[in-house]
C-alpha cells in the first residue's frame, strides 16, 4: 500500500478524504445482490434480438419481415424505417458531439450496410429461441460493395467510398470529390524548417496499432418499457443515463419528459457506453409489442457491432540539439474511425506533444471512415495511439544523442507557465514532480538480466469537468443521503459519500449515496472524461456545506445569537457564548430531529457545471523479458507514477492506474482486431480476443503524485484515463531493450517478435 | 420438444426446474431461479463470469447444461455468506478495494473459493494461474490477487484456532 508523494503539505487537516473506507456498494456486489443491465426480469418482458448485416459493404435492396412476423411467438418487427429519417444534426452528448443522422443509421442501417454486425433488423419474441428462429426467417437481399478496413487504403484516391455525401473538411477548399477522409485536422506553432535546421540529430519513424476494443465484461443490456400514454421506462446500463435519455428522445423525436431512465449497476464502460445501440430499438419494440422488451448483446455482438477504438498509423519526426533539446517535431496521425466519422483523432492531435515544451511543432490528424464497427470513447480516446508514435521517437532520439531516457524528458518536460501545444497555459500541473517520482524509485535501481528490457513512457490527457446535478439532504435522525445522477463506474460513491462526511463532520458510514435516475435529479453529464469526483464532487462539497449554513443559522436561532456566534465542527454546532448554550452543542442528529421548527426539511440541491479541471500526467517503467525462442514477452515488473491532485479514496485511485496500466499491456501485446479479406472479424470473443488475465501480469506499483488543484475544494484531478496513456509506448521500448530490435507495429505479438528477433540477425 | 424436469441442490436447497435441452446451467439459475448474482459476459467459457461450484468442482455454468445438474450441489454467490455473515473472501474483497465495477466479482469470489478449498496456502502465482480464467477488465488483478491471498492466510489461522 503506497502513501502518496506530496511535494508540498499544504491544506487542511482531512478526517475522512485520503483514507480507505469500504465502497457503500460493496456487500451488494460481492454477495450478488446488485443488479446489472441484463439482471431485469418484469411481467409480460419479451426478448428482443438483432438481425445483423453479413457483410461489410452493401446496398441493401429488400426486407422482408413477413415471415418472421408470421411466426407464432413474435410480438413485433422493425427496421429502420420505423425510426424517424433525421436531417444531419450535431447533438451535444457525453464528451462529444453525436450526428444524429449517423448514429440513428448505426443503430439501424439505413439504404447501406457498413460493416459486417451492422443491425439490419429487430424482432421481440415471447422466448429467446422463438427470436432467434424468426431472425433467421428475415429475408434480407443485398448488392455487395467492395469494402475497405485498412485506414491507409481507406485514404487512397482509388479506395471504395462509404458515403457519397462525404467531402473531407478542413482542407481550406471544399472538394467537389467524395472521400473517406472526413476531416484534416491541424495544429502548428513556430517555424518548423528552422526548427529542424537548428537540429543536431533527426529522428524519423512510424508506429501503427490495431482496432482494440474496451472489452468490458458485462455486454451491453437494457430493458424499456413504453406505455399507451407515451411515458416510457428504461432501465440501462450505461456511463450516463441522462445522456441515453437525450439520445432516445432524439432519435424517436420524443419528449425528454416522456422518456425515464433508470441507472443499472454498469459492467464496465471504459468509454464504450457513453453512447447508445440497444435502447432505441427496444423502445420501438415496446412501442410496437405493447409490452416490456429485454436486449442483451452476446460477445460476438459486442465485438461486431461496438467499441472499439481506432487502428492507427502514427508518423513522427523529431529534431533536438545534442544537449537534447528538441527543436522540433512534425507529426501526422491517421485514424480508423469506423463506419461513421469521429474517431478521436482530433484528442490525439492536442495531446500528441502535451508533455514537451516544443517551440516548433506541425501535428496534423486524418479522421477516416472505414467498413468497419463505428467506434467509440475508449479511456484517453486518441492518446495513447499518440503517445506511442511521439514516446517511441524521444525513445529513439535518446538513443541517437547517447542520453538518459529520463534526462531528455525532463530536459524538454512542461512546466507551470509554459503554454500547452494544446493552448492554454499550464497550471498547478505535476509532470516534473511525476518524472521525479520515476526516476527516485527503486524500481529504477533494480539491475536487469539477459533478454531483458526497461521502458520508459509519459502521458497525458486533459481531464474535463461538465455539468452536474447533487440532492444532499439530511434524514430525521441526523443520516444523510447524497443523491447523484452520476453512474457509478469504479467507487465514485465512495468518494462522493467521503466527502460529503468531511464537509459535515459525520463519519462515512452515516452518508447514503445513490445515483438518482433521470426524473429523480436535475442534469448530469456522463461518467466519462475523469469528470465524476471532480465535478460532481465539487457538488456534493457545495451542497454539502450549503448545509453547514442551513444548521448553523438554526444554531443560531436555537440559541438566539448572530450566526457568526456558531461555528461547526465534528458534526455539530458550537456556541462560541457559552452561557447562551447551557446544553452544550447541537448535533447534527438533535438539528435534525428539530428541524420542523427551525424552518422545516435540511435539503439542499447544487447544479453547476464545473470549471477548473486539473489536466494529468502519468509516469510508466516497465520492465519485461523477451523468450528468444518463443518471442512470448513476460511484463517483470511495473511501476506507474501519476499526478492525482488529491486522492479522496486512495485505494480506488490506484486501482483507477493498475486497471488502465492492465489495459495498456492487453493493447501493448495481444489485443485486435483480425479481419477475414472479406471484412469479417475473426476473432469476435475472448478466446480468440485475448484480453490480459492474472497470469499475465505482475503487481503494478501505483504512485501517486499529489499536486493540487487549487479548483476542487479537496484538490482531486481526474484519474482514470491518463493510466492507459503511457503503457502502449513503455512496453515498445522495453522489447526494444530487451530485444534490440525496434518494433513499429502494436500488437508486440510472440509472431512478429520473433521475426524482429531473426530480422536482425540475419 | 418438451422440457425436462431436473432436480438438485442449489446453495443448500431442494430446487426443481423445467429446461429446454438447450438451456444451460447459467440461463437457469438466472432466468428460472431469478439468481441473477451469476453472469454471462461471453457465453462460451472464457470470461469465468458465470463461475459457479458443482459437486465441489469449478465450472462455467455457461457451459454445463441444465439438465446435467440433475442429483448435484452447485453452489453460487448467492450461498456464499453465511447468512448475514460475509465468507473472509467477500470481506477482503471489500478491504483491499479488490473490485470497481463489480461484474465479475461473483465470479471471481466463487473461483477463489474453489481455490482456497483445494489448495489453503497459494503462492501468488498459483493464484494468479488459478484465477487466470476469470477476466476483470477494471482492476489489473492486483488488489483482488492481494485479497485472496489475505483471505487464505485468515483462513488458515481461523482454522488453527478452531
Amino acid at each position: 500500500m503506497n502513501k502518496p508523494v506530496k511535494p508540498e503539505d499544504t491544506g487542511p487537516i482531512l478526517k475522512v478524504v485520503g483514507t480507505r473506507p469500504i465502497r457503500p456498494d460493496g456487500v451488494e456486489k460481492v454477495t450478488g445482490r446488485a443488479a446489472y443491465g441484463a439482471d431485469l426480469h418484469l411481467p409480460g418482458m419479451l426478448i428482443a434480438k438483432v438481425k445483423r448485416s453479413p457483410h461489410a459493404h452493401a446496398r441493401i435492396v429488400s426486407i422482408d419481415t413477413r415471415k418472421a412476423l408470421a411466426l407464432p411467438g413474435v410480438k413485433a418487427v422493425m427496421t429502420s424505417a420505423d425510426m424517424p429519417d433525421l436531417a444531419a444534426e450535431h447533438y451535444e452528448a457525453g464528451e462529444s458531439a453525436s450526428n444524429l443522422r449517423d448514429l440513428s443509421a448505426n443503430v439501424m442501417a439505413r439504404g447501406k450496410v457498413l460493416y459486417h454486425g451492422h443491425a439490419v433488423a429487430a424482432v421481440a419474441a415471447t422466448s429467446n429461441a422463438i427470436a432467434d428462429q424468426a431472425l433467421d426467417l428475415i429475408d434480407i437481399v443485398y448488392e455487395v460493395l467492395p469494402h475497405v478496413i485498412d485506414v491507409e487504403e481507406a485514404m487512397a484516391p482509388d479506395a471504395p467510398i462509404l458515403h457519397d455525401q462525404m467531402f473531407t473538411a478542413g482542407l481550406g477548399d471544399t472538394p467537389t470529390k467524395a472521400s473517406n477522409i472526413a476531416t484534416k485536422h491541424r495544429l502548428d506553432r513556430g517555424d518548423l524548417a528552422a526548427g529542424f535546421a537548428a537540429a543536431d540529430v533527426i529522428v524519423e519513424t512510424r508506429y501503427s496499432s490495431a482496432a482494440v476494443h474496451q472489452g468490458y465484461i458485462e455486454p451491453h443490456a437494457c430493458v424499456a418499457s413504453y406505455a399507451a400514454d407515451g411515458q416510457t421506462q428504461v432501465w440501462s446500463s450505461s456511463q450516463g443515463h441522462f445522456v441515453i435519455r437525450g439520445l432516445c428522445a432524439k432519435l424517436l423525436k420524443m419528449r425528454f419528459s416522456d422518456v425515464r431512465v433508470i441507472p443499472a449497476e454498469i459492467g464496465g464502460g471504459f468509454g464504450g457506453k457513453t453512447t447508445v445501440y440497444l435502447e432505441p430499438l427496444a423502445l420501438v419494440l415496446s412501442q410496437k409489442s405493447g409490452h416490456p422488451v429485454k436486449m442483451v448483446m452476446t460477445r460476438e455482438e459486442v465485438f461486431r457491432a461496438t467499441g472499439p477504438t481506432s487502428a492507427s498509423v502514427v508518423t513522427v519526426k523529431m529534431g533536438a540539439k545534442s544537449d537534447g533539446t528538441i527543436t522540433a517535431a512534425q507529426i501526422d496521425l491517421k485514424f480508423q474511425a469506423g463506419a461513421f466519422a469521429g474517431s478521436p483523432v482530433g484528442a490525439a492531435v492536442m495531446t500528441s506533444l502535451a508533455c514537451y515544451d516544443v517551440a516548433n511543432f506541425e501535428i496534423t490528424g486524418w479522421d477516416v471512415v472505414t467498413n468497419s464497427p463505428k467506434v467509440a470513447a475508449y479511456r484517453a480516446p486518441g492518446a495513447p495511439n499518440a503517445a506511442l508514435g511521439v514516446e517511441c521517437a524521444v525513445d529513439e532520439l535518446a538513443e541517437k544523442l547517447g542520453m538518459d531516457p529520463m534526462a531528455i524528458r525532463e530536459k524538454n518536460a512542461v512546466r507551470n507557465g509554459v503554454r500547452a501545444p494544446y493552448g492554454p497555459v499550464y497550471k498547478n500541473i505535476g509532470y516534473v514532480e511525476t518524472l521525479e517520482a520515476i526516476k527516485s524509485h527503486p524500481h529504477m535501481a533494480i539491475p536487469l538480466g539477459p533478454n531483458q528490457g526497461r521502458g520508459i513512457a509519459a502521458g497525458f490527457w486533459f481531464n474535463i469537468g461538465g455539468e452536474s446535478t447533487v440532492n444532499v439532504s439530511i434524514n430525521e435522525d441526523g443520516t444523510a443521503i447524497v443523491s447523484t445522477g452520476s453512474p457509478d463506474i469504479g467507487g465514485s460513491r465512495a468518494s462522493m459519500a467521503m466527502m460529503a462526511a468531511e464537509v459535515l463532520g459525520i463519519g462515512v458510514d452515516q452518508v447514503r449515496p445513490i445515483v438518482a435516475d433521470t426524473a429523480s435529479i436535475g442534469f448530469s453529464t456522463v461518467t466519462g472524461g475523469s469528470r465524476t469526483t471532480f465535478a460532481t464532487g465539487m457538488a456534493v462539497v457545495q451542497a454539502a456545506e450549503k448545509l453547514v449554513t442551513d444548521l448553523k443559522r438554526r444554531a443560531a436561532e436555537t440559541w438566539g445569537v448572530d450566526q457568526d456566534q456558531v461555528v461547526w465542527q465534528d458534526g455539530a454546532a458550537h456556541c462560541l457564548q457559552a452561557d447562551k448554550a447551557p446544553k452544550g452543542a447541537l448535533t447534527l442528529a438533535a438539528l435534525a430531529g428539530s428541524a420542523g421548527k427551525t424552518g422545516g426539511p435540511i435539503a439542499t440541491v447544487v447544479a453547476l457545471n464545473a470549471q477548473g479541471a486539473g489536466p494529468g500526467f502519468g509516469v510508466h517503467v516497465c520492465d519485461v523479458e523477451v523468450d528468444p525462442e518463443t518471442g512470448h514477452v513476460t511484463v517483470l515488473r511495473y511501476t506507474a507514477a501519476q499526478d492525482v491532485g488529491k486522492a479522496i479514496h486512495p485505494a480506488y485511485v490506484e486501482g483507477q492506474i493498475q486497471g488502465g496500466v492492465a489495459q495498456g499491456i492487453g493493447w501493448a501485446l495481444n489485443e485486435e482486431y483480425v479481419f477475414s479479406t472479406g471484412g469479417v472479424m475473426e476473432n469476435a470473443g475472448f478466446l480468440d480476443y485475448r484480453v490480459p488475465v492474472a497470469s499475465d501480469l505482475p503487481m503494478i506499483d501505483a504512485v501517486m503524485v499529489e499536486v493540487p488543484n487549487p479548483a476542487h475544494p479537496y484538490g482531486a484531478k481526474g484519474v482514470g484515463e491518463v493510466p492507459i496513456v503511457p503503457p502502449l509506448a513503455a512496453l515498445a521500448i522495453a522489447v526494444r531493450h530487451a530485444t534490440g530490435a525496434r518494433m513499429h507495429d502494436l500488437p508486440l505479438s510472440p509472431s512478429k517478435i520473433r521475426a524482429a528477433i531473426d530480422a536482425k540477425a540475419g | 420438444m418438451s422440457k425436462q424436469r431436473t432436480a438438485a441442490i442449489v446453495n443448500g436447497d431442494p430446487v426443481e426446474f423445467l429446461s429446454d435441452p438447450g438451456q444451460t446451467l447459467l440461463d437457469v439459475l438466472r432466468d428460472e431461479l431469478h439468481l441473477t448474482g451469476s453472469k454471462e459476459g461471453c457465453g462460451s467459457g472464457d470470461c469465468g463470469a458465470c463461475s459457479v461450484i458443482m459437486d465441489g468442482r469449478l465450472v462455467c455454468s455457461c457451459l454445463v447444461l441444465a439438465a446435467e445438474v440433475e442429483g448435484c450441489r452447485v453452489e453460487t454467490i448467492e450461498g456464499l455468506a453465511a447468512g448475514g455473515t460475509l465468507h473472509p473472501l467477500q470481506q477482503k474483497f471489500l478491504d483491499h478495494a479488490a473490485l470497481q465495477c463489480g461484474f465479475c466479482t461473483p465470479g471471481l469470489l466463487m473461483a477463489s473459493k474453489a481455490l482456497l478449498d483445494a489448495n489453503p496456502d497459494p503462492t501468488e502465482s498459483e493464484a494468479r494461474y488459478w484465477l487466470a480464467g476469470n477476466l476483470c477488465r477494471c482492476t489489473g488483478y492486483d488488489k483482488i490477487i492481494k485479497a485472496v491471498l489475505d483471505a487464505a492466510a485468515e483462513l488458515r489461522q481461523d482454522r488453527k484456532s478452531a
